[in-house]
């Protein structure tokens, strides 16, 4: 049940498109930074991004195997579960659909793993389809350390803690698992427009 | 909304009987939503201030003159009022009364909230836990909590007052670099759990220092707010 709050009206603005903007959210130019610990400072000479877990075989690129990759810049809004929302951010990076391409598997979930052992976890079909990446670019600059540099998974169409800063790889489950935030009670799958914050919703 | 405690000329504790409240672990935080009598929402995230134990939640807020939602509750609420929190949220940045290794607070401007949660858990379960809280504001006026962590009974508070210090101030007048938190954390070999929280660029700084220092990354907890580069305090 929803009570009104005396006196609260509430700064609308008048510049942001309302259908852009899931319940709940509020829009910020800023970009905050939301991590758990220290960032990660590693060396990009032994960076590399894996895919395996259940798979023919796993899947690993250095860096530059992986900067020689197609690339796609997309520009998309992005959903933090803290409430805000960014919108038209500018992304370059692989498509999961180009790293995915050519991986025999029959799991239906992934978990991203990153540097400094944070974990998210979804469904493997989110990845698919047009809908993430591997970002390495953000704004035609490097992505900051502090945005999840060198690289950071990216899927907008799901609250930000799922697009795993320093992401490292991708392990493919038959099982769903929790990942770090999930296991501390927030919602397993995480959809801004549905407003599934925390497990329950 | 029970009570309202001016803090600093920015921030106010809110007092808040809360029918049904769940106990919460020191360190978790609650959102807060406010509705408008057209429907509209508008929602955000402040850390609980008070212990599991004590009676009632508090928040503290820091009034920002662009925000929605802190000027409604610091300049507009009234003791009486209700308004629609859930929680408690969150579960990493949170501390627990457990033997262990020390406990090593760091905290920069409003970022000083959740640890002061900890604080006075710690206090309430006479725990033997050493806990040791390092906290960085501009002046003495900025210190929230300020009786309360000046008290003869505050334990181990060091404070650093990083723009204007009293005369005869016998605390830290510097920023929270790498040599400060040397000179006040524990050494690396005993392993202290950190909690540090603050403005982005406050706790990129002080975690930043804690690793180069040779403290474990997965010992280092750590909360930030505000943009990238944010102010440091």
């Amino acid at each position: 049940m929803t009570r009104i709050t005396r006196g609260f009206h509430g700064r609308r603005r008048p510049d942001v498109d309302p259908a852009r903007v899931p319940p709940g959210q509020y829009v910020t130019q800023d970009f905050p930074v939301l991590s758990a610990g220290p960032t990660p400072h590693g060396s990009l000479d032994t960076w590399s991004f894996t895919i395996r877990g259940q798979v023919d075989q796993p899947h690993t690129w250095t860096f530059d195997e992986f900067q020689a990759l197609p690339r796609e810049t997309v520009t998309r809004d992005i959903h933090c579960v803290t409430k805000w929302s960014k919108l038209d951010t500018v992304w370059t990076g692989v498509s999961l659909d180009t790293l995915l391409d050519g991986v025999e598997t029959s799991a239906e979930y992934v978990t991203a793993f990153s540097d400094g052992g944070y974990t998210t976890n979804l469904p493997l079909e989110d990845l698919t389809g047009g809908r993430a990446w591997i970002a390495f670019s953000y704004d035609d600059e490097p992505l900051h350390p502090e945005h999840g540099g060198p690289a950071r998974l990216l899927v907008p169409h799901l609250y930000f803690w799922k697009s795993a800063k320093w992401v490292r790889g991708l392990e493919l489950q038959p099982e769903d698992e929790p990942g770090f935030w999930e296991g501390y009670g927030y919602h397993n799958y995480g959809d801004p427009w549905r407003e599934q914050r925390y497990a329950g919703d | 909304m029970l009570e309202l405690i001016e803090q600093t000329a920015r921030t106010k504790s809110i007092v808040f009987d809360v029918p049904g409240w769940g106990r919460h672990r020191a360190g978790q935080h609650v959102d807060v939503r406010l509705t408008a009598e057209d429907g509209y929402q508008a929602q955000r995230s402040y850390s609980i201030a008070s212990a599991p134990e004590d009676r009632h939640i508090e928040l503290t807020v820091e009034r920002i003159d662009d925000g929605e939602v802190s000027p409604y509750l610091a300049d507009e609420l009234l003791a009486g009022d209700e308004i629609e929190l859930r929680g408690p949220i969150g579960g990493y940045f949170a501390w627990e009364e457990a033997p262990g290794m020390p406990v090593f607070l760091v905290g920069g401007g409003s970022g000083i909230v959740p640890l002061r949660a900890m604080l006075r858990h710690h206090r309430a379960t006479d725990s033997a836990v050493p806990v040791r809280l390092l906290y960085s504001a501009r002046s003495l006026d900025d210190v929230i909590y300020r009786d309360e962590l000046t008290a003869a009974d505050a334990g181990d508070v060091r404070l650093t007052l990083t723009r204007r210090q009293p005369a005869g101030w016998t605390g830290y007048g510097r920023r929270v670099d790498r040599e400060l938190v040397a000179e006040v954390c524990w050494p690396a070999p005993e392993r202290p759990l950190v909690y540090v929280c603050g403005p982005t660029g406050f706790v990129e700084a002080v975690a930043g220092a804690l690793v180069s220092l040779g403290h474990e990354a997965a010992r280092i907890r750590t909360e930030r707010f505000g943009p990238t580069g944010g102010e440091t305090p």
